[in-house]
């Protein structure tokens, strides 16, 4: 049935290109707005906004391994991490400008990806899992261990970051911060739409419904899968360089399990497969967890807990699917029989 | 010589207590083909009622450990009758989203009815004390430990090679849909073989305690280490489990003794090494 759903999806694409088009403008406007609209509501809490906003880039990046090739990790904090170190790591030795540092951390990123695919791709199914979950331990084992260059436990602090095209200075508010991650975020995402509509983006879709079948049509699957784990972590690292920016801390935690497992939380909350998902997870979770965490961590637990269940059992989708059902549901009703 | 004496001693001891805890996640993911997360949340649940039973309410280090097993047993039915039942056969995501939740769950209710701090189990005397072995004196509780993993695996052996009930399991394994055809309720044999996974999960998780501690976090904390195990060892398979748990639980403590300041450093990096040059852990079935 969900295989039905996704061929004709896919089928119907290059016929619907128009509709497409316009629908993700739509998308992308939508965004913006959300994001200038949390700027002028939220003023006092831009810091906690920025920081939804590097993690939505760690779980967007996340949605292009799981949700567009199928490889299910517990280790994607790895690649955020790498990308947060290096841009810290840069900064404390000289190298100032916010643009230079995110380059660096997207470069730092997709480097960490190509070793991490390399590893991770060798195995499948839980095998694959282990790997993921014990490649982001031994990364934070290393990251504690080589306090020299990275603070250890005690986090990677003193990161003085020079204006943004040598006008505007990252103030105490973070509304610098917030706007630039804001563009940040909103230029990823549609470099991503490029991406993920693009024959290769097709290709890695078809792996995820069935690799033999791609292997018999004469396409090499794990140099694709490489190539689409190096711009995730490209895309997370950009993440960790915009969290590194706008805290000007860089801690043990940017690269920890917890991490990874909350960003997949927060992926299947919104919707796998589907960059709209990522981003709609991503602000209801960290949102909700603002807000009940402050009253008490182990409520917050219970609840994310519960919420976990009643999606696995109730919304298979997420709620970017749910929400999706719900409004074809209604034009169905007012456009009668389809 | 004496340092390595000592670390194999402690190895084994420590490799036993991850075995009782691991060969029943072992056995929910070969056979039943679930993947457990909340397999440490089980252990947890156990070792709240043991420390319960006989640090509160006084009574003897036997009767907690029974209390604890049949405790975790009794609320665990309605979870597999309610949840588990429903991602049987589910994609391994599913799977691991739902049982996180119910982690997360577990951990966030025990510390609202128990509070967030240490739970200790009191030893019985006998246990308590030290026992001289030659080359050096060690814990009667660690030869306890020893004890229980060998028992376990050897009666876990003889459960599933030697008796009508372990040729069932079997052959539900093999083929579900052909051993349901031949008359054997696999309903029934599901239901049992995780009651058994989760009484051995609650057994470890009670005589580990010494070696992992009672704690709030305790189902997530050591929730990856299961998992490694599971996926080191090979689904299902009583001799991988062990061979799993000695080898990493040498890898560990051998680390720990000679170089403490790199933590888990060492555990991590076998583990990758082993599951890279054996995708299917030591002894896994080819699927």
């Amino acid at each position: 049935m969900q295989f039905v759903a996704q061929t004709e999806r896919m089928t119907a694409a290059p016929v619907a290109g128009r509709r497409r088009w316009s629908r993700d403008a739509v998308g992308v406007i939508l965004i913006v707005a959300a994001g200038v609209a949390g700027y002028f509501l939220f003023p006092d809490s831009l810091a906690l906004l920025t920081r939804i906003i590097a993690v939505a880039l760690l779980v967007l990046s996340l949605d292009l391994i799981v949700g567009y090739c199928g490889v299910a990790s517990l280790g994607q904090a790895t690649l955020f991490g790498a990308g947060a170190y290096a841009a810290g790591i840069a900064c404390v030795n000289g190298v100032t400008e916010p643009l230079t540092l995110i380059a660096i951390g997207a470069v730092a990123g997709a480097a960490a990806g190509l070793v991490m695919g390399a590893i991770m791709l060798r195995a499948h199914g839980l095998a694959q899992l282990v790997l993921s979950i014990a490649i982001v331990q031994l990364a934070h084992e290393a990251a504690n261990k080589a306090s020299a260059y990275t603070g250890g436990s005690d986090g990677l602090a003193g990161l003085f970051v020079g204006p943004l095209f040598g006008v505007f200075e990252f103030d105490l508010w973070g509304q610098t911060a917030y706007l630039f991650g804001l563009s940040l975020l909103v230029a990823v995402f549609i470099i991503l739409k490029f991406v993920v509509s693009s024959p290769f983006g097709m290709l890695c879709r078809g792996i995820k419904e069935d690799p033999i079948r791609i292997r018999a049509m004469g396409a090499f699957v794990f140099p694709v899968l490489l190539k689409m784990f190096v711009i995730s972590g490209a895309v997370a690292g950009t993440g960790g360089a915009l969290a590194a920016i706008s805290t000007q801390v860089v801690g043990l935690d940017s690269v920890s399990f917890e991490l990874s497992a909350n960003a997949l939380v927060m992926l299947v909350l919104g919707g796998l497969g589907t960059l709209y998902g990522a981003l709609i997870g991503t602000v209801i979770f960290m949102g909700f967890e603002h807000v009940v965490s402050a009253i008490n961590p182990f409520h917050w637990m219970t609840m994310v807990g519960a919420l976990l269940i009643a999606v696995v059992l109730a919304a298979p989708g997420g709620l970017s699917d749910l929400l999706d059902q719900i409004s074809a549901g209604k034009k169905r009703n007012s456009g009668g029989r389809p | 010589m004496q340092t390595i004496l000592s670390i194999a001693t402690d190895a084994f001891a420590y490799g036993m207590a991850l075995f009782i805890i691991c060969i029943g996640l072992s056995l929910t993911m070969g056979l039943m083909r679930v993947v457990n997360l909340a397999h440490g949340a089980f252990a947890m649940i156990a070792g709240y009622i043991a420390s319960y039973a006989a640090r509160d309410l006084g009574m003897g280090y036997g009767v907690a450990i029974f209390l604890a097993i049949i405790g975790t047993i009794i609320i665990s039915i309605p979870l597999e009758r309610l949840l588990y039942r429903r991602i049987y056969g589910s994609p391994e995501l599913t799977q691991v989203l739902m049982t996180i939740g119910i982690t997360f769950c577990v951990i966030g209710i025990t510390n609202y009815f128990f509070g967030p701090t240490l739970k200790t189990i009191p030893l019985p005397e006998a246990l308590a004390e030290p026992v001289d072995l030659g080359f050096r004196t060690i814990a009667a509780h660690r030869l306890f430990v020893m004890a229980c993993g060998v028992a376990v695996a050897f009666g876990l052996w003889y459960l599933i090679e030697r008796t009508t009930f372990g040729t069932k399991v079997r052959a539900t394994v093999d083929n579900a849909a052909m051993t349901d055809a031949l008359g054997v309720r696999t309903q029934v044999i599901y239901a049992v073989s995780f009651a058994i996974a989760v009484g051995l999960a609650a057994f470890g998780g009670v005589v580990a305690a010494e070696f992992l501690p009672i704690e709030p976090y305790y189902a997530l904390r050591y929730m990856v280490i299961f998992l490694v195990v599971v996926s080191v060892g090979g689904a299902g398979s009583i001799l991988g489990a062990i061979a799993a748990c000695l080898v990493l639980g040498a890898v560990d403590t051998s680390g720990r003794y000679l170089m403490p300041e790199f933590g888990n450093f060492f555990f991590y990096a076998a583990v990758i090494v082993i599951v890279f040059m054996f995708p299917r852990g030591f002894f896994g079935r080819a699927q």
